[in-house]
């Protein structure tokens, strides 16, 4: 069903002779969590500010749960939890106060505010800390507190600048998993900004990718790396243990077989581009022929290589 | 229709959620009086205003007696100016320390928040931009406003333990109207903070200029007014007295041009009943004058230019600070 809670037409935003975004055209639906990809000052901020009606586009309209957030931006942020990249705290205050604190500007009613505030750190996993005075709290529990801030409010959409950075590995895998938790339970659409390809593979179910101020392409992965690398999307890389006798035949003869597309030798192995996965097929070939396989290894296309190609693009782009 | 039903019926009312404005009002105040600057500074003005007390307390015996003074039987109003030249008055101190008060309370309103990463997180929250500003603004007035007008109703109590002297009613609104005036230099000086911490990145360099802009005025604006003029004005031996009086009523409008000059004049004509007029008069004027005490209406016509230029400098200053703030990109 086709119902864009965020809808971004012709947005732009220049920085002088500079475009931080340039013509950028979006959906989002209702319940996805959506990937925002790209590398350090692509946009990708600009772009959220903008939604939120924080910065002012230079052309086109942002319209957050169909609300023009440049021009009523008050009603869009009743709507919109947001996280900035680098949260910041009243250190002199507890964790509990500042959260209270921004439930009390959100409009939450005096008596109900305690209450909520004690629920949503027991949900974020801060219980514990709730008196700790947050100039005490360590970068992963800030950026906890910065989630309850926002669960806080009730939002219809999260969106979150940049949620992983500065927390160790394990805390970024347990907090993914809580994003997605609440998103599927309670519906609510999530807006990721990051960098970090595997973060965002695991946990979203469409990605942009933005480089220059520019969405150069969005889909789910599988549809992403089917479009940026076409026929072949499977690599087969296979390792013999002695040095190939008889190279040339042999790529000859690989090429014939059905999916592939390429086939290329070097002294003890063969990589072959395929357009399915016929791994276990070149696995008898090889058996067939006799050679000894000490390795068989796929690669599937994930966000490092569809990342990786694109700046190899930009790259070339700038060359030229 | 529900809605508004609860908006206006005071029942309903308690129930509803305070407005943001009113949210940010709250915890500004409860920041400042828990801020060490502001404890020392509440200690500073404190001490000052003991020290002018006692100056005065020990010497209003000879300033109510004395039968040259048309003030003197203003007890109160000689409490807070009489003074034996060892400690200036306790509004000479307030034109120094005010300007510092509004300094600390004002000086990081903005760019600590911005540096915190706060601002962004507020700005997040359905609130608009402009609360932030005027809760700030309005917090810390009324802090200051709350210190001024307990010290002067401390001291009016003070007074009447240690005097036993009837409390005049106009005595009594001369000393309110002289701690409304002293909010609203310090509001002046609290403003500018606020437009520089906008428009400064770092606390510090707002901090140091609003300090400098301070010390300009106070020490180095009389000496170059007067410098200046002193090179221009010809000798006043080969004047006519009424182009000597203009070219005083320049020299002094010039001076007030210094929001401390401002605040003295006022202050002094609030407290002194008898000052008739801030510039010079001619003989003409002052023939027939019996030298009496002002009604408190007259001295209020006398300061309403004053004040009215405190309010103007203080209002610019803040339609500075809004001008800068709402245009400004509030990424870090």
């Amino acid at each position: 069903m086709e119902n864009p809670i965020i809808q971004l037409n012709g947005l732009s935003k220049h920085y002088g002779s500079k475009k931080a975004v340039e013509n950028l055209s979006l959906k989002i639906n209702k319940g996805e969590i959506f990937g925002l990809l790209g590398p350090n000052g692509a946009g990708k901020t600009t772009t959220i500010l903008m939604m939120l009606g924080l910065s002012e586009p230079t052309s086109g309209e942002a319209l957050v749960c169909g609300i023009n957030a440049t021009n009523n931006p008050i009603a869009v942020k009743r709507k919109v939890g947001y996280m900035p990249d680098n949260v910041g705290f009243y250190d002199n205050m507890t964790a509990l106060e500042n959260l209270m604190y921004i439930g009390r500007l959100s409009g939450i009613p005096e008596e109900k505010i305690a209450v909520k505030a004690r629920e949503t750190m027991e949900l974020v996993g801060l219980g514990d800390e709730l008196y700790k005075k947050t100039g005490a709290y360590s970068r992963g529990m800030k950026q906890r507190l910065a989630l309850a801030d926002l669960l806080i409010r009730e939002p219809e959409v999260m969106i979150l600048d940049e949620p992983t950075l500065g927390i160790d590995p394990a805390g970024i895998k347990e907090f993914l998993v809580l994003i997605r938790q609440l998103s599927r339970q309670q519906g609510l659409t999530v807006l990721l900004s990051s960098h970090h390809l595997h973060q965002m593979q695991q946990i979203c179910d469409r990605v942009g990718i933005f480089v220059e101020g520019q969405l150069l392409m969005e889909g789910n992965i599988d549809t992403l790396s089917g479009n940026l690398f076409g026929k072949e999307s499977y690599v087969i890389q296979v390792t013999v243990r002695e040095p190939l006798a008889n190279a040339q035949a042999l790529q000859q003869e690989l090429q014939q077989l059905e999916h592939v597309n390429k086939a290329a030798t070097s002294e003890y192995g063969v990589e072959l581009s395929c357009s399915q996965d016929i791994t276990p097929d070149i696995v008898r070939f090889f058996v067939h022929k006799g050679l000894n396989v000490t390795g068989v290894q796929k690669k599937e296309y994930g966000l490092d290589e569809i990342y990786q190609r694109f700046f190899e693009n930009n790259a070339k782009k700038h060359v030229q | 229709m529900m809605k508004s039903l609860i908006a206006f019926n005071p029942f309903f009312r308690q129930h509803a959620p305070a407005s943001p404005f009113r949210v940010m009002v709250r915890k500004e105040v409860g920041d400042h009086i828990r801020s060490w600057r502001f404890i020392i500074m509440l200690v500073l003005i404190l001490l000052t205003f003991i020290g002018a007390m006692y100056v005065s307390l020990s010497n209003i015996r000879k300033a109510a007696t004395n039968l040259n003074d048309p003030d003197r039987i203003f007890v109160y109003l000689k409490l807070l100016t009489t003074s034996d030249n060892t400690l200036p008055t306790f509004h000479i101190f307030i034109s120094f320390l005010g300007p510092l008060l509004g300094i600390a309370l004002g000086f990081d309103a903005i760019n600590a928040e911005k540096n915190n990463g706060t601002l962004i997180r507020l700005m997040a929250q359905p609130v608009y931009r402009d609360n932030l500003l005027l809760a700030k603004f309005y917090a810390a007035l009324k802090v200051i406003g709350t210190l001024f007008f307990s010290l002067v109703l401390l001291m009016i109590g003070g007074g009447m333990i240690i005097t036993g002297a009837p409390l005049e009613a106009s005595e009594l609104f001369r000393i309110l109207a002289f701690a409304v005036l002293s909010v609203i230099y310090v509001g002046f000086w609290l403003s500018l903070a606020i437009t520089l911490s906008v428009k400064f990145r770092h606390a510090a360099t707002s901090a140091l200029t609003a300090i400098g802009i301070w010390l300009f005025f106070t020490i180095f604006y009389q000496i170059i007014v007067n410098m200046i003029m002193n090179a221009i004005l010809p000798d006043p031996a080969y004047l006519q007295q009424d182009s000597i009086i203009a070219y005083n009523n320049l020299v002094l409008s010039l001076l007030r041009v210094a929001p401390s000059q401002l605040y003295t004049d006022a202050a002094t004509t609030l407290l002194m009943p008898s000052v008739r007029s801030l510039g010079p008069l001619t003989m003409e004027q002052m023939a027939g004058a019996i030298p009496a005490p002002l009604p408190l209406k007259e001295s209020l016509m006398i300061v309403w230019p004053q004040v009215t230029g405190l309010l103007a400098a203080t209002t610019a200053c803040f339609a500075l600070a809004y001008f800068l703030f709402m245009r400004r990109e509030i990424r870090t």
